[in-house]
């Protein structure tokens, strides 16, 4: 995830500061010594691999209620609902949820769990991009939800280590009381659409901005690993003068700063309640799906908590608020199949006609050669 | 220490007392400007946690060397054309009534504005400039595209604060010219450009020069005004070391950032040696 970001100086600033004061004076709170009410034998939350191996699903809420506090980092409120969620977790278990930087960078996540290690005040769990999670799953702990075997194998690492959540298709949102509907994308590049159209963030930085390039290049006649056509596409955008160069963020959306958004549709479609003339459309021709990851902190100051917070994302009522928030659910099939999906919130979900491309790690990587070299000249 | 020494013998103070009186100072310096620099400095030599140059080739990308490029022309438009109006300025209040409400307000006003910056700043354009902004209307054929490009509403932007910093700074230099010495160069059969051209230009040069590195610095290191405008194309290196921490595409370039940092660090020292050598030609004839 990654919006503006607007804190990064203090965090780097406090984290330092927290760093120099010593590191060691604090480490992970252990349970081990005062587990007596757990079955478990001695289990620790820290190493614990499931709820089992804590003594079951009562023995960790007992663990992270005792906690009482849960970190969370990144977690924009208004991404794929998940100001809803952590609200609906912090009241069923009574635990605090602290959310820090909800506009930070999935490379932040890592980076502030590394600063802040041993701190109380360090992050318990991450959702990171596939290239971040990828890239640092040492700092990860294994762990599987009581849910595990209804998450596709494709989408889980087989230890646990890492577990994609939820996926978005790539769209544009508009507002319809300010330009006329798209029916390519290449209806963008015409004067109805001047200094109206905006990318969620920089490609070269942001995940989502970088998956929105890939969703043009397809509809422009290339690949997710071939982009030069999308890259030519904002070229010619710019050149136009079509290409707003503004962070759209709900508040820019509103204000009708930004008209014309390429975002996950999971951003774009919640604003309709607030905006009834905004609408999100996913081009037939490139329907670009990727799926964002959970994984939980070696680390976490709060390993119980961050385990139960796991099991609850992962449990029928935590996979309903992705879905409400327009986001695709891991476990979506298994909860098709057995109608525990939320009817309510399925109707939010984007309606797509066609086979979704899913980005592979290899078709990334020759992408983001080819946009770090190219992408400032291309729009600078 | 030496200037241990020489203190007692100058003016017999306790040596004890005075170095206690600085080593805050000391301490200061050393967290928030020595550690810092000494970490990207030898960060910029690392990678991977072993010695290599790779981050100091990374700087020859395209990417970075326009970012560079670019930097420095904004830092220079930005500053002379902050210093010459700047400059005007302070001398139009220095021959305001001293103590009357116009130098007052002009330059109490300059304090704040000299301040002011940042996504305040950046706000305060776009809310004029843009959508139903009182000033919209000036740029409605462009859609208001212009103020997001770091050659046009950048330095404009940049100007609002470079601008009055350089009236704080150059004030005090304008005030120091007498009356009496243009009169005497009347008195001598000089005219106003021979006073601007021979009296008054080559006291105020110095001072002039000063500013100007002052404010190209101050252009140079910005970051916080242009992160707040420009979010696509990282015209600018202050920007690209932001991108190279945080970018979650592009992964493990955080010691790129830092020979980024470096080669900022070079190009103030390049400046500042010009500095040096120009201050020391312009004021030659002054007694130091």
């Amino acid at each position: 995830m990654f919006r503006a970001p607007t804190r990064r100086t203090a965090l780097v600033a406090a984290a330092s500061v927290a760093a120099a004061l010593g590191v060691a004076a604090c480490s992970a709170p252990s349970s081990s010594s005062t587990s007596t009410s757990t079955s478990g034998g001695g289990a620790n939350a820290a190493s614990a691999t499931s709820a089992q191996a804590l003594g079951g699903m009562d023995a960790l809420v007992a663990a992270a209620k005792k906690e009482g506090a849960l970190n969370v980092i990144a977690l924009p409120p208004d991404w794929a609902n998940y100001g809803e969620a952590i609200t609906a977790f912090g009241a069923k278990y009574g635990i605090k949820v602290t959310s820090a930087q909800p506009d930070a960078s999935s490379a932040d996540e890592i980076a502030a769990a590394t600063r802040l290690k041993g701190q109380p005040t360090a992050p318990d769990v991450f959702d990171v991009s596939q290239t971040v999670a990828d890239a640092n799953k040492a700092t990860f702990a294994p762990y599987q939800v009581a849910t595990w075997s209804t998450i596709p194998a494709d989408r889980k690492d087989s230890t646990g280590v890492w577990v994609n959540d939820y996926a978005g298709y790539m769209s544009v949102g508009y507002d319809s009381a300010k330009v006329p509907a798209p029916t390519s994308v290449a209806d963008l590049l015409k004067p109805a659409y001047k200094g109206k159209v905006a990318l969620n963030g920089d490609p070269t930085k942001a995940g989502a901005a970088f998956a929105g390039v890939q969703m043009v290049s397809l509809a422009e006649g290339g690949t997710a690993a071939d982009i030069s056509k999308g890259v030519d596409f904002f070229k010619n955008l710019k050149k136009a003068g079509n290409f707003l160069p503004v962070d759209p963020t709900p508040a820019t959306i509103q204000s009708g700063q930004t008209p014309v958004v390429f975002d996950w549709a999971y951003n774009n479609a919640p604003i309709s309640t607030k905006l009834t003339t905004w609408k999100t459309w996913i081009p037939d021709n490139a329907i670009l799906a990727a799926y964002y990851v959970q994984a939980i902190n070696k680390d976490a100051p709060h390993p119980a908590a961050a385990r139960l917070w796991e099991e609850f994302l992962f449990s029928d009522e935590g996979q309903n608020y992705w879905l409400k928030g327009a986001a695709f659910p891991v476990r979506y099939d298994a909860m098709k199949a057995a109608g525990t999906l939320d009817a309510t919130a399925l109707k939010s979900l984007p309606a797509v006609t066609g086979t979704p491309v899913t980005p592979t790690d290899a078709d990334n990587t020759t992408a983001k050669d080819y946009l770090t070299k190219n992408w400032a000249n291309a729009v600078g | 220490m030496a200037d241990k020494e020489s203190g007692r013998a100058r003016g017999g103070r306790r040596p004890s007392g005075a170095l206690l009186g600085v080593l805050p100072f000391f301490v200061y310096v050393t967290i928030f400007l020595i550690v810092p620099t000494l970490i990207v400095v030898i960060g910029a030599f690392f990678s991977q946690g072993s010695f290599s140059m790779v981050n100091i080739k990374a700087l020859g990308e395209s990417a970075v060397k326009t970012a560079l490029w670019q930097s420095v022309i904004l830092s220079l438009v930005t500053a002379v054309l902050g210093a010459v109006i700047g400059a005007v300025l302070a001398y139009a209040v220095s021959t305001a009534r001293e103590g009357g409400i116009v130098k007052r307000f002009v330059t109490s006003l300059c304090g704040v504005l000299a301040q002011f910056g940042g996504v305040a700043l950046a706000f305060a354009f776009m809310a004029t400039f843009i959508g139903s902004g009182i000033l919209a209307g000036l740029s409605s054929e462009s859609g208001g595209l212009w103020l997001y490009a770091w050659n046009k509403g950048l330095i404009l932007v940049y100007l609002y604060f470079q601008i009055p910093l350089m009236l704080i700074v150059f004030l005090p230099a304008v005030e120091g010219l007498r009356p009496q010495w243009r009169e005497a160069t009347e008195t001598l059969g000089g005219s106003t450009f021979t006073y601007w051209r021979k009296v008054a230009g080559p006291i105020l040069l110095p001072s002039f020069i000063g500013a100007l590195l002052l404010l190209f610095t101050n252009a140079f290191s910005a970051y916080a005004t242009a992160k707040a405008l420009i979010s696509q194309g990282t015209p600018l290196l202050p920007l690209g070391i932001d991108g190279a921490l945080s970018s979650e595409v592009v992964l493990g370039q955080q010691d790129v950032a830092k020979a980024m940092a470096l080669e900022m660090m070079v190009v103030v020292a390049v400046v500042m040696t010009i500095y040096t050598i120009l201050d020391k030609r312009a004021s030659r004839w002054l007694v130091k």
